[in-house]
């Protein structure tokens, strides 16, 4: 046949387009619990890390067992509704009205007693950034953080998920003297604030700062009620 | 070429090493230079990356060396990048099922493998007019230069910029000035120009090294 004709070509094109997408699609139906085994981990992972306990992946699903003795979804009034705690995606809850938002809440339970786990999500300079906050049963002081990110700028944005800068906010306060929820201030060397509300900002990486301000602050009001509802 | 050509003839074996030295993708060829720049802030994605784009050169070759008497020559570019395409894929899903925090760090620049100059130039240049067995060793010939430069400059660039080496602590806790010390990471480093200046530097040694390669 005729290499270079019309017809060669089309079928040629086809077979081979038919062919590669078989491949493909086996390829990923084969290996997709394997990838969502090592997502779910990774979450397991960051949820313990929220409350300084560090795992490998091998133990993470053992040491997450054990730890985390609860897990429900609260609504933004504070009330407990149905739902698996674990599964929620909170980019889409995002998109959702305040009011029919499902957010998930983590018991953890510590040598230093139980801890509440909030995740959160939000919009650092180039992509989004999530995390896990911690905070101690008087639902104000908090116990630890995690923090990551999508590609935030290595070296500057970046470094919100290294330990130096998440130990920071272990034993800093998200109320006020009148009870009004000021959550963390991200702050420059410039800008005064609060002491027990104020951990450094990341020099050069200030649209970084500001967003993970932003997302504490948006996340831990809407579970506002529910920490009420739990301090009361 | 004769069928009774032995495996590892000197002839196939200069597919084998010249892309080291003489004809490097990277520091001769100045192809590849993007994934250079992005993944060798450290070590250990620096080397995932090489072994991934090794694997695709190889493979690709292989399998455009065995098509290349019917593929229509009005599409055959399309049909590189097709196959180039789908094994890149298949690299990433492996990498998500089998070494998660690698393929993390990775991100996109598995992805990108695909626009790896490397590999589009060696099918055109060498897997289409070759047999499968001197195109799958000149894929891994090519993919060792390339690795090669990736490695060395992931070495320098993690351990002046991070004081590690593979995620291992070289350079002291206490000699840092925030513990006290007098030392204080690159932090230059770890962003991508710093990359460029130390494949330059590269080049520039073994140009003045190579006397093949210096120019009149």
């Amino acid at each position: 046949m005729d290499r270079n004709s019309n017809n060669y070509t089309f079928i040629y094109a086809s077979v081979m387009v038919i062919l590669v997408a078989a491949i493909l699609s086996i390829a990923a139906i084969a290996l997709k619990p394997m990838q969502n085994k090592n997502t779910e981990i990774e979450k397991k992972q960051n949820i313990l890390a929220s409350v300084n306990i560090e795992t490998t992946a091998k133990e993470a699903e053992q040491v997450y067992a054990e730890k985390v003795v609860n897990s429900y979804v609260v609504n933004s009034e504070g009330e407990v509704v149905e739902g698996d705690a674990f599964s929620i995606d909170l980019k889409v809850q995002k998109a959702k009205p305040l009011e029919q938002r499902l957010l998930p809440v983590f018991e953890c339970q510590t040598e230093s007693g139980l801890k509440y786990i909030f995740p959160l999500r939000g919009v650092g300079l180039w992509g989004p950034i999530w995390g896990f906050i911690a905070l101690n049963e008087d639902m104000n002081t908090i116990f630890g953080t995690n923090f990551d990110h999508q590609g935030e700028t290595p070296g500057l944005g970046a470094e919100i998920s290294t330990p130096a800068f998440e130990e920071q906010f272990t034993g800093k306060s998200i109320f006020d003297a009148s009870g009004k929820l000021v959550s963390v201030i991200v702050a420059k060397s410039s800008e005064s604030a609060p002491e027990e509300h104020k951990v450094d900002a990341i020099s050069g990486g200030t649209i970084t700062s500001k967003g993970l301000e932003q997302m504490l602050l948006e996340d831990l009001t809407s579970y506002q009620k529910f920490i009420t509802r739990k301090k009361s | 070429m004769s069928e009774k050509e032995a495996l590892f003839s000197k002839k196939n074996l200069k597919l084998l090493t010249d892309p080291l030295n003489d004809s490097n993708p990277i520091t001769v060829q100045v192809l590849g230079i993007c994934s250079a720049l992005a993944v060798t802030a450290q070590l250990k994605p620096a080397v995932v990356m090489a072994i991934s784009v090794t694997a695709v050169v190889a493979f690709a070759n292989v399998i455009i060396s065995l098509l290349r008497n019917t593929i229509p020559n009005r599409i055959r570019i399309i049909v590189q990048l097709v196959v180039i395409a789908a094994l890149v894929i298949l690299v990433d899903q492996v990498l998500k099922a089998y070494v998660y925090d690698v393929s993390k760090q990775l991100s996109v620049f598995v992805g990108l493998i695909i626009t790896n100059c490397i590999l589009m130039g060696r099918l055109e240049a060498f897997a289409l007019g070759n047999k499968p067995w001197q195109s799958f060793l000149d894929g891994i010939g090519n993919g060792a230069g390339y690795a090669a430069i990736l490695i060395i400059v992931g070495f320098f660039r993690e351990l002046f910029g991070s004081g590690s080496i593979w995620g291992y602590r070289i350079v002291p806790e206490s000699w840092y000035i925030a513990n006290g010390g007098f030392y204080e990471n690159n932090g230059m480093m770890i962003l991508p120009p710093m990359a460029l200046i130390v494949v330059g530097v590269i080049i520039w040694v073994q140009r003045s090294r190579n006397r093949k390669l210096i120019e009149n």
